[in-house]
């Protein structure tokens, strides 16, 4: 009994906690993609910079609540401070709107346009959060790091695996699914909200019925800006900031959308759970997670592990590559690629 | 014809000029003064300096000469523009030799493209690559700082003496991890150890979770680190103890940092053992009094190595009697290792006087400089452990 529980604590450590709050993240900025997909219509390639412009933003109030002296208790700082980095991330994209991609719109172009146009914004986005806040690696995470220490499991429990919990992976899942169902309850029961997925449904329809094409545009951004912003934060969080790896991100957001059927709000967080499991999974040694289970003279000499944590960043490529291949319309039918 | 003749005879002055002032020395200083060690190298190139300006102001070096330094930049990790400054320190500013360059990969692409071929000697203080020691060097390359082949079998050693016979060990992905890897488990397995797990880890990456999960299914307690402070090898070691994967780390130079104990915290008391180049030579001591005097941030990493760099291709020349780069090439050892009267840091005045009359030194300098075959620091290394949130020295090997 006791080998059992070893060997699922050790699931849970390495696997189940840390799969959780990644998958949330991606959920999030998959989200964003696909929403800004559904109605705008072009794959966002600006999303992931504006992530890191959005935290960036956050941990520049961070430190000025530091310094004022204001803390959240055993919470970060930073999550008093998200929404003073919502604001400035929605600006942004509604002043690149303005000046970018509404030209386009009225000009019609074709989706690959944006795509392109987004790629130069991303690279605007990117130089700006390096103007800021330079390249280096940053954690603002402050306040309790730890529900669960390892060191306390072990006491509590006299299991001889440990388990930790840390309060940023917590707060993740906690904020991940009130966005998320928030983000629902806006497109389902809203005026707004319904003329939003009215307008992604048929365009000519909606325009038809007098919906304002200009008014869905910028609650679409506005949205996707708050949604990369708390991605942005959270991950940053949980892991530490620095802007590098938010373009890096960008794969496993996308292949999250793709996964989960792009335009589908719902099937974005199916794929941020799907490619986040997956790629810890795939690249986790169970060596150990057998001892506990397997008598001696069965034990591989091997690490079992599927892939090298070297290629984790493929383990996305090859889930992309394969739904495309298999069903390209994703778990949850969404628009054809 | 006869302004043909005048005109040769005007371009021959011209050419021989810079050769009629014999008593001025240039000396290369090629360090990656942006880049990766951007940091750390204007210490160094201060240090060499300081060096150099000792013996300028003794008067003593070949007849009155006195060394001109000529600093440039080999950036660390860009092998063609370190290949361009050396060039230009040779061709056209004519150094007699080069102290540098710093990183591994420049002194290599330096060494094999310009100095070489050119016959001009090198000293690097900070080069610590194993391949260095087997370049096809004709002999013009030296190091202060010793092969990180070394470094692999003092840890060998050090972990052998403390009954810890069995290892997961991870790397930063490139020439220095790899290097250091290879000799460590060489070394390691053949004193009977077992490194159950080797993986590489990329530098940069803000999540290292997934990486400390394969390192800890291998089933070893304790996790040899080869890392870089700033970097991966930080995110590895704050994982592990997130996770409570593991709780005892085997450092090596890389990893030798205050911002390591700063960004960790109370958490690594006690966990920590580690390796970091350094000698109890009394040298140590006179250099970082000398230094601090002239301004010189005497304790940051490689400052004594500089020191020492200059003063041995300097020490060199006198021996031959030239500065011509194939005499000094056959002195570096003469110099450099026993027997004869023992030279510390500030004591370089004295040491030209006994090799212009004719006697024998042994240049200790600022990091009791022992040279072996081919052209290396012997290597002495201070270990170190983390205590109270502060670095402490258990001894010197």
């Amino acid at each position: 009994m006791e080998n059992i529980l070893n060997a699922l604590v050790i699931l849970a450590n390495f696997i189940i906690v840390p799969g959780l709050a990644y998958g949330a993240q991606l959920a999030l900025g998959a989200l964003g993609v696909t929403m800004i997909y559904a109605v705008l219509r072009f794959s966002n390639f600006a999303h992931g910079d504006l992530m890191a412009f959005g935290a960036m933003l956050v941990i520049l109030t961070t430190w000025a609540m530091q310094g004022w002296g204001v803390s959240f208790g055993p919470l970060p700082t930073a999550l008093l401070a998200l929404p003073f980095g919502i604001i400035g991330a929605i600006g942004l994209v509604l002043l690149s709107d303005r000046m970018v991609y509404r030209f386009y719109r009225e000009k019609k172009s074709s989706p690959v346009t944006f795509v392109i146009a987004s790629v130069g914004l991303m690279f605007i986005y990117n130089a700006l959060t390096r103007f800021f806040i330079g390249t280096e690696d940053i954690r603002f995470e402050d306040g309790e790091r730890f529900i669960i220490r390892a060191a306390e499991f072990r006491a509590m429990t006299g299991l001889a695996e440990p388990l930790a919990l840390r309060t940023s992976q917590v707060i993740t899942v906690v904020v991940a699914v009130a966005v998320v169902a928030a983000v629902f309850w806006f497109l389902q029961k809203t005026r707004t909200g319904k003329a939003m997925r009215a307008y992604s449904d048929n365009e000519d329809l909606a325009l038809l019925s007098g919906i304002d094409p200009k008014r869905v545009v910028m609650i679409t951004w506005m949205i996707a800006a708050a949604l990369a912003t708390i991605a942005g934060t959270l991950y940053g969080l949980d892991k530490s900031f620095r802007p590098f790896n938010f373009f890096l991100l960008l794969l496993p957001i996308f292949a999250s959308a793709i996964v989960g059927g792009i335009g589908q709000p719902f099937g974005a967080i199916a794929g941020g759970f799907v490619v986040a499991f997956s790629e810890v999974s795939i690249t986790y040694a169970y060596r150990r997670f057998l001892s506990h289970l397997l008598p001696e003279e069965w034990m591989p000499s091997g690490l079992v592990q599927l892939l090298s944590t070297d290629y984790k960043f493929a383990v996305s490529f090859v889930i992309l590559v394969l739904v495309l291949l298999v069903r390209p319309n994703g778990i949850f039918k969404g628009r054809e690629i | 014809m006869r302004k043909l003749l005048l005109a040769t005879a005007a371009s021959a002055m011209i050419a021989a000029a810079p050769g009629a002032v014999a008593d001025e020395v240039k000396i290369g200083i090629l360090f990656g003064f942006t880049g990766p060690l951007e940091s750390i190298t204007p210490h160094m190139a201060a240090s060499a300096e300081l060096a150099m300006k000792e013996i300028s102001d003794s008067g003593l070096l070949l007849d009155g000469a006195t060394i001109t330094p000529i600093r440039a930049d080999s950036t660390c990790v860009d092998a063609a523009a370190a290949t361009a400054a050396a060039e230009r320190l040779i061709t056209s500013d004519g150094v007699a030799a080069i102290v540098g360059a710093d990183c591994s990969g420049a002194s290599t692409a330096v060494a094999n493209n310009v100095a070489v071929p050119n016959g001009i000697l090198m000293m690097s203080p900070s080069s610590t690559s194993p391949a260095l020691s087997t370049i096809n060097d004709n002999g013009y390359f030296f190091r202060t700082a010793p092969s990180d082949a070394r470094q692999g079998a003092v840890i060998a050693d050090l972990l052998m003496d403390r009954g810890i016979g069995t290892v997961a060990l991870t790397y930063t992905n490139n020439d220095y991890g790899r290097g250091l890897t290879e000799a460590f488990t060489t070394a390691f397995t053949a004193a009977g150890g077992s490194v159950v797990i080797s993986a590489a880890h990329e530098d940069g990456r803000g999540d290292y979770s997934a990486e400390v999960g394969a390192l800890a299914a291998a089933g070893a307690e304790h996790l040899v680190v080869f890392g870089y402070v700033d970097q991966g090898g930080r995110g590895i070691i704050q994982a592990s103890l997130d996770v409570g994967a593991f709780d005892s780390f085997i450092l090596a130079d890389g990893m030798f940092g205050d911002s390591l104990i700063e960004a960790i915290g109370p958490e690594l008391d006690g966990k920590v053992l580690g390796t970091v180049p350094g000698s109890e030579a009394e040298g140590a001591d006179i250099f970082a009094a000398l230094a601090t005097a002239a301004g010189v941030n005497a304790s940051s990493a490689f400052t004594g190595e500089s020191y020492d760099a200059a003063a041995l291709v300097a020490l060199a020349m006198q021996a031959a009697g030239t500065t011509d780069s194939a005499a000094v090439r056959d002195n570096i050892m003469r110099v450099a290792n026993g027997p004869g009267e023992p030279i510390m840091p500030g004591e370089l005045a004295k040491g030209l006087q006994i090799l212009k009359d004719g006697g024998e030194i042994d240049y200790v300098g600022a990091t009791g400089v022992q040279l072996i075959e081919p052209g290396e620091a012997a290597g002495s290394y201070r270990v170190y452990e983390v205590v109270d949130g502060a670095f402490r020295t258990i001894e010197f090997r």
